[in-house]
């Protein structure tokens, strides 16, 4: 940190302010809109609070979407499905690539950091396919059956943290007859637990943010995640009523902001360290 | 190979071994197969019937093509140095002595939480021509600046204006910086202060340490931050098929690499086109890469080499 503690220039503050105000304005106006009366919500100019705050608004919203309850259990299922597969393979595959020795492994290693540059448009006709001739498009499969397969970033993220971890662990583990699996599960496991909760953060973050997956691999109306019947709500109104838009919006983005409230530190932490390693 | 190497191999490999089926699975096979749909008249429907290069002869005299490929490089041109600006800016600002920091922190980390999908019905809302919150607060400054100049400035109607259009998108993703923001200052507060106190006895000023001590310092950061955001906007896809109601804006001005890959796989079903498409994007991604890496190479200052 700078030396000089005593003094931040005011500019500094006044910045620090009004930035702060501009990145939270939209939040607010996300809220105020979803809690006002349609008529409200096309005031010229426009009324920053609404005269009444509309609590209706939001299970109207729901009954709007359709089967709303239905789409959260999708995406919660398909959130878990998803945590579970990624942490368990990706840690595995991880321990394969930091905590034993084999030929290839930094070869392997290379190839697999090289993956990361694969975005999934660049792939997603030939998996199509490939999940069309398994009989899976319009089913869940697609969505999380690639979990238990390790994701290349959390690999990485992983492997990172079981470096740190000493050998000798593993050595004296060995010595007493301790099988590899064992070693794995019993020692290394337990004592990755917070990047194992990053990782699983994360990865609930990015299935349930998930859009392009479920619009292509699912069909039906009855499988769609928040996400995709959310869409399907600006689709069939032609974006009219804001303020049920504005209230659905509000209740997708809810869980994620509730779980960054209890989770905050290992999030920080766990964001900053992808970025400087 | 000795006994106990072949033992270890195989250990490795049983470890790695759900990556490799990942691998052969979901990358490998998908660019050899893209390769050869390319190369052919491919509906998924029925089986692929090889046309040689027509594809690529048919991509290099599509306008379309064109104006998505030129659509994804001026949005990664213009949005990557203008989020990392901002974003180091603000981990500058946070950088400091200041009461309320980590509450700062969370405040420009939060938009980066927002579901795509409720980011971009959000923006479509914020960027509306006359009732967006965006516009309105626009709108006190364009009068002063008018009539000040004489000009006739008017707020644009953003997602309407193929001219603006790319704009509105641009904003949408400046507010979601906040990841970035977290990395740099993590990055920040790993410089030594013992640089810093030297360089003040030396006389320098904070822009002078900011130019010779922050940047040299925070650069391998910069570094990975851009390679991973190029990686970010070349597959831009989500935010402005959303913002645009499934669609690629006026005058196809928010119309991506992606979305265009997108629009002839599951629209047209046209997946052969889509993978000459994908493996342009492909090529894309690898060049702009690797010319980062390569200048890179040159700009980052890594201690202790």
């Amino acid at each position: 940190m700078n030396p000089t503690r005593s003094s931040v220039p005011w500019f500094s503050r006044v910045a620090l302010i009004l930035l702060g105000v501009l990145f939270l304005l939209p939040f607010f106006w996300m809220v105020s809109t979803s809690l006002k009366p349609l008529n409200e919500t096309m005031k010229l100019p426009p009324q920053w609070l609404p005269s009444s705050p509309q609590w209706n608004n939001y299970p109207n919203a729901m009954q709007a979407m359709g089967p709303f309850w239905l789409y959260a259990r999708n995406s919660l299922l398909l959130a878990f499905l998803n945590v579970v597969g990624t942490v368990f393979s990706s840690a595995f595959v991880a321990y394969g690539f930091s905590r034993l020795d084999w030929r290839g492994r930094d070869g392997c290693f290379f190839v697999l950091l090289a993956t990361m540059m694969i975005p999934f448009p660049v792939v997603m006709v030939p998996i199509y396919g490939l999940f069309r001739a398994l009989g899976w498009i319009g089913t869940f499969q697609p969505l999380w059956v690639p979990a238990f397969l390790a994701g290349a970033f959390n690999v990485f993220l992983l492997r990172q943290f079981f470096l740190s971890i000493p050998r000798d662990l593993s050595e004296a583990a060995r010595i007493d007859g301790c099988s590899e699996f064992r070693i794995f599960w019993q020692i290394i496991l337990p004592l990755a637990k917070p990047a194992l909760l990053t990782v699983a953060l994360f990865q609930f973050m990015a299935t349930w943010n998930d859009f392009l997956g479920p619009l292509i691999f699912l069909a039906r109306e009855n499988q769609y995640t928040l996400a995709l019947g959310l869409q399907a709500l600006q689709g069939t109104i032609s974006g009219t009523p804001w303020h049920h838009l504005m209230a659905a919006s509000t209740l997708v983005l809810l869980p994620v902001l509730v779980l960054f409230f209890f989770t905050q530190r290992t999030f920080i932490r766990g964001i900053a360290t992808t970025g400087l390693k | 190979m000795t006994l106990g190497e072949r033992r270890n191999l195989i250990k490795g490999l049983v470890f790695v071994s759900p990556w490799i089926v990942g691998f052969l699975a979901f990358n490998l096979y998908p660019l050899i197969a893209s390769i050869w749909f390319s190369l052919c008249d491919y509906s998924v429907l029925s089986q692929p019937v090889f046309l040689g290069a027509q594809n690529y002869v048919d991509l290099w005299h599509d306008p379309v093509f064109w104006k998505a490929l030129r659509n994804t490089i001026v949005f990664a041109v213009v949005a990557i140095p203008l989020s990392t600006f901002l974003s180091i800016g603000l981990a500058v600002l946070l950088n400091q002595p200041i009461a309320g920091q980590g509450i700062y922190r969370t405040i420009f980390f939060l938009p980066s939480l927002v579901p795509a999908i409720s980011l971009a019905i959000l923006w479509q809302w914020m960027l509306n021509g006359p009732m967006g919150l965006v516009n309105n607060l626009l709108r006190p400054f364009l009068n002063v600046i008018n009539a000040v100049t004489g000009f006739h400035l008017q707020a644009p109607d953003w997602l309407n204006d193929p001219n603006f259009a790319l704009w509105g998108l641009i904003l949408t993703g400046l507010w979601g910086t906040g990841q970035a923001v977290v990395i740099y200052l993590a990055g920040l507060q790993e410089v030594p202060a013992e640089l810093y106190e030297a360089a003040e006895l030396d006389g320098t000023n904070a822009w002078q340490r900011f130019l010779h001590i922050t940047l040299p310092m925070l650069s391998p950061v910069i570094f990975f931050n851009v390679l991973m955001s190029i990686i970010g906007a070349l597959q831009t896809f989500a935010v402005p098929y959303i913002l645009t109601g499934g669609g690629d804006g006026p005058g196809r001005s928010l119309l991506f690499l992606a979305t265009y890959i997108y629009q002839n796989a599951f629209d047209y079903w046209n997946m052969g086109y889509a993978s000459a498409l994908a493996l342009c994007l492909f090529v894309l991604i690898i060049g702009l890469s690797l010319a980062t890496v390569h200048y890179g190479e040159k700009k980052v200052h890594y201690s202790g080499r």
